[in-house]
């Protein structure tokens, strides 16, 4: 018998060392696979902290008064005389700040609740988001408020408008049910914001429209600070959720067997989503689209996963050049908020991407 | 026939009640002297209100309510979609950005000429919306229909607050109409515009047969001998002239092809050639009775007509998504 069974039992370790040469030959190849995707982060961000600061340099530079590459340097480091050291410190850096602070806190917004729900369409201003923020914001100003009220309405408009897109559509919030309640959530958004405009005096309701575009050029030193800490809040959750968030891709029930909370993540994530949007359009106003597009390029780039740092870098890229564009490119004596430059490129863009998608899926 | 029936008193309930109600208190009776016979009135402004205010409004609330029931019933007949609605795909949108840079960029004023204008917009954008469809191919669900009419309409609407933003005059005049409002214009221009109307309904008439032969599919309508190349253009010439018109007339209204059709549809089924009258009267009675109540939750002042229909079209919307039937997964 233990004849018998002896033979079998010497090509054993043979075979165990094949499986271990096997496993480790996986092991090998993911982790080929992790560092390549670690170099690609790296290169990805490199690349996008490079053009940040090209267009930072260039927003500092170009205006009325057209400054030198090295003269911007200067007046940063505090080697300039007076003249370009206040145009470049008081004038052109709290815009510029302004501009990457709201462009990194929409795309982070919209690459965070495109993730959690798992689809590229749910961004804050397609699913109402936004629109709730803009209603109940405007509506406050309507009402005679300012300040910090202004941006509690906003908020609170935000959180409405996320609750009930998300109470609404139920349990399966992956599919088109989600989007679609999302927009019927918009349309109602924008029938309040009729309310509020049509109340509202001549000159707030002229102001109001400007600001509903969206602008980056009336900066103030508080808005730029309760900005800065919601995007540094937004962003230590992007890292600590980082896991679940990967996880979360894969679906309810495979993050579920990881270890994941999919219903946990999916609002904690949608309320940072929330308050990051809420934050952004007080300060700037609903710059069209931002939120949404980033997601995708983010994760274009970077080729797989949320993305969701990418994402607000690449959000910072869009409304830096976009604020560029509208200042100094566009014709006319009416400088136009950077809001329509992003709703001009994103809507068509979005109309890309949808088309794309269904393409794919008709194939798949 | 008892929901058709049921619609129809509901509609003339609401002309009436358009013609009594409003910010100054009127009596049935005078409301009715003055219509018949002004001049046998105690109070002249009675029948001022009643002849120069209220009568205008009702009859645009008619013609725009009718124009958009019967707009959404064709488009949800010709793309087979539960959820299309002129103003939900951005049809009404292309249709007031183009009045905008008319009255702006132009300075068109004439009610012809505005038309002329909400025609063309609202031509370009059912183009561009259909262009969007067929390049989606198989792919193109209602959902993607809806996104894509969001897009558009969100562009649109920046451009339009871009031309305003240059011309404050006009800002202040077409806020109110930029929301969807029935006071926007006079009786002239309402039967000045009737005739497209018409004429969009009746060639919304004749596709009953084509459309109800579309609703088993493409190849079935084919086979019934449809051919569907005429049928699609003469579709979007009854889409862009009903909707075009209730455009000119009372702004970018969104929803109430969606409220009409799912009304009409409820009342008396899937066969256009009653679909199509049903839901003119259901899009009436629900332009007529939102601005009733818009002249009523705030006073003194009014909430215009597009608000009232949003607050009841939104839901209507998510009850659709809700019901998978209507919009698949």
């Amino acid at each position: 018998m233990s004849a018998a069974v002896a033979p079998p039992a010497t090509p054993a370790p043979v075979g165990a060392a094949e499986a271990l040469g096997a496993r480790g030959a996986v092991a090998a190849i993911i982790a080929a696979a992790r560092t390549r995707d670690r170099m690609r982060a790296v290169a990805v961000a490199g690349i996008l902290v490079a053009v940040i600061g090209a267009l930072s340099i260039a927003a500092l530079a170009l205006g009325a008064v057209a400054l030198a590459p090295g003269e911007v340097v200067g007046a940063l480091l505090e080697s300039a005389e007076g003249g370009a050291r206040f145009i470049v410190l008081q004038l052109r850096l709290p815009r510029l700040l302004l501009a990457l602070l709201v462009g990194a806190a929409l795309g982070l917004s919209g690459a965070l609740l495109q993730a959690v729900v798992r689809n590229p369409l749910a961004s804050p201003d397609v699913v109402g988001v936004t629109g709730g923020a803009s209603a109940a914001a405007v509506l406050a100003i309507a009402a005679g408020a300012t300040g910090a009220a202004v941006s509690g309405a906003a908020l609170l408009g935000a959180a409405i408008a996320v609750a009930v897109v998300l109470l609404a559509s139920g349990r399966g919030v992956a599919g088109a049910r989600f989007i679609v309640v999302g927009i019927a959530v918009a349309f109602l958004a924008q029938g309040v914001l009729g309310y509020a405009l049509s109340r509202a005096s001549m000159q707030d309701a002229a102001s109001a429209y400007y600001w509903l575009v969206g602008s980056v050029g009336s900066p103030s030193t508080s808005d730029l600070g309760v900005l800065g800490a919601v995007v540094a809040v937004g962003i230590s959750f992007a890292v600590l959720a980082r896991c679940p968030l990967g996880a979360q891709q894969l679906g309810d029930d495979t993050a579920r067997s990881l270890g994941a909370h999919p219903v946990g993540i999916r609002v904690a994530a949608a309320a940072v989503s929330t308050v990051l949007a809420a934050a952004a359009v007080s300060v700037a106003g609903p710059l069209a689209f931002v939120a949404f597009v980033a997601g995708p390029i983010a994760r274009r780039l970077r080729g797989a996963g949320p993305a969701a740092l990418t994402a607000a870098l690449v959000g910072a890229v869009l409304v830096l050049a976009s604020d560029l564009v509208a200042q100094h490119l566009m014709p006319g004596a009416l400088q136009p908020p950077a809001g329509l430059v992003t709703g001009a490129i994103g809507a068509p863009l979005l109309l890309w991407l949808l088309i794309r998608r269904s393409r794919l899926e008709a194939i798949a | 026939m008892l929901g058709a029936s049921l619609l129809a008193i509901a509609l003339l309930t609401a002309v009436a009640v358009s013609l009594a109600v409003g910010a100054r208190a009127t009596e049935p009776a005078s409301v009715w002297l003055a219509l018949i016979d002004p001049t046998a009135l105690a109070d002249p402004v009675d029948g001022l209100v009643v002849r120069e205010l209220r009568v205008p409004r009702t009859v645009i609330g008619l013609l725009v309510g009718a124009a958009l029931g019967s707009a959404g019933v064709v488009m949800q007949g010709i793309t087979r979609n539960p959820v299309a609605d002129p103003g939900l795909l951005g049809v009404t949108a292309g249709s007031s950005f183009a009045v905008v840079l008319g009255i702006s960029v132009l300075g068109v004023t004439a009610p012809v000429g505005l038309a002329g204008f909400a025609l063309l917009g609202a031509l370009l954008t059912a183009l561009g919306v259909g262009a969007i469809a067929r390049a989606a191919g198989a792919g193109s669900t209602p959902a993607l229909l809806v996104v894509a009419g969001f897009a558009v309409t969100a562009g649109l609407g920046t451009l339009t607050t871009l031309v305003l933003l240059g011309d404050p005059e006009s800002l202040d005049r077409y806020r109110f109409w930029t929301v969807g409002s029935l006071t926007g214009r006079g009786l002239d221009a309402a039967l000045a515009l009737a005739p497209l109307v018409v004429a969009g309904a009746l060639v919304a008439l004749s596709l009953a047969r084509a459309l109800d032969a579309l609703a088993l599919g493409d190849d079935v309508a084919r086979g019934l001998g449809f051919r569907l190349g005429p049928t699609r253009t003469a579709s979007l010439v009854a889409i862009v002239l009903l909707a075009g018109t209730a455009t000119a007339l009372a702004g970018p209204l969104v929803f109430v092809g969606l409220i009409g059709a799912h009304a009409a549809r409820a009342a008396v089924g899937g066969r256009h050639a009653l679909l199509l009258p049903v839901a003119a009267v259901a899009g009436a009675g629900v332009v007529l009775a939102a601005d009733v109540v818009g002249r009523l939750v705030a006073p003194p002042g009014e909430l215009e007509v597009g608000i009232v229909i949003a607050a009841l079209g939104a839901p209507l919307l998510i009850a659709l998504a809700r019901s998978r039937r209507a919009v698949a997964a």
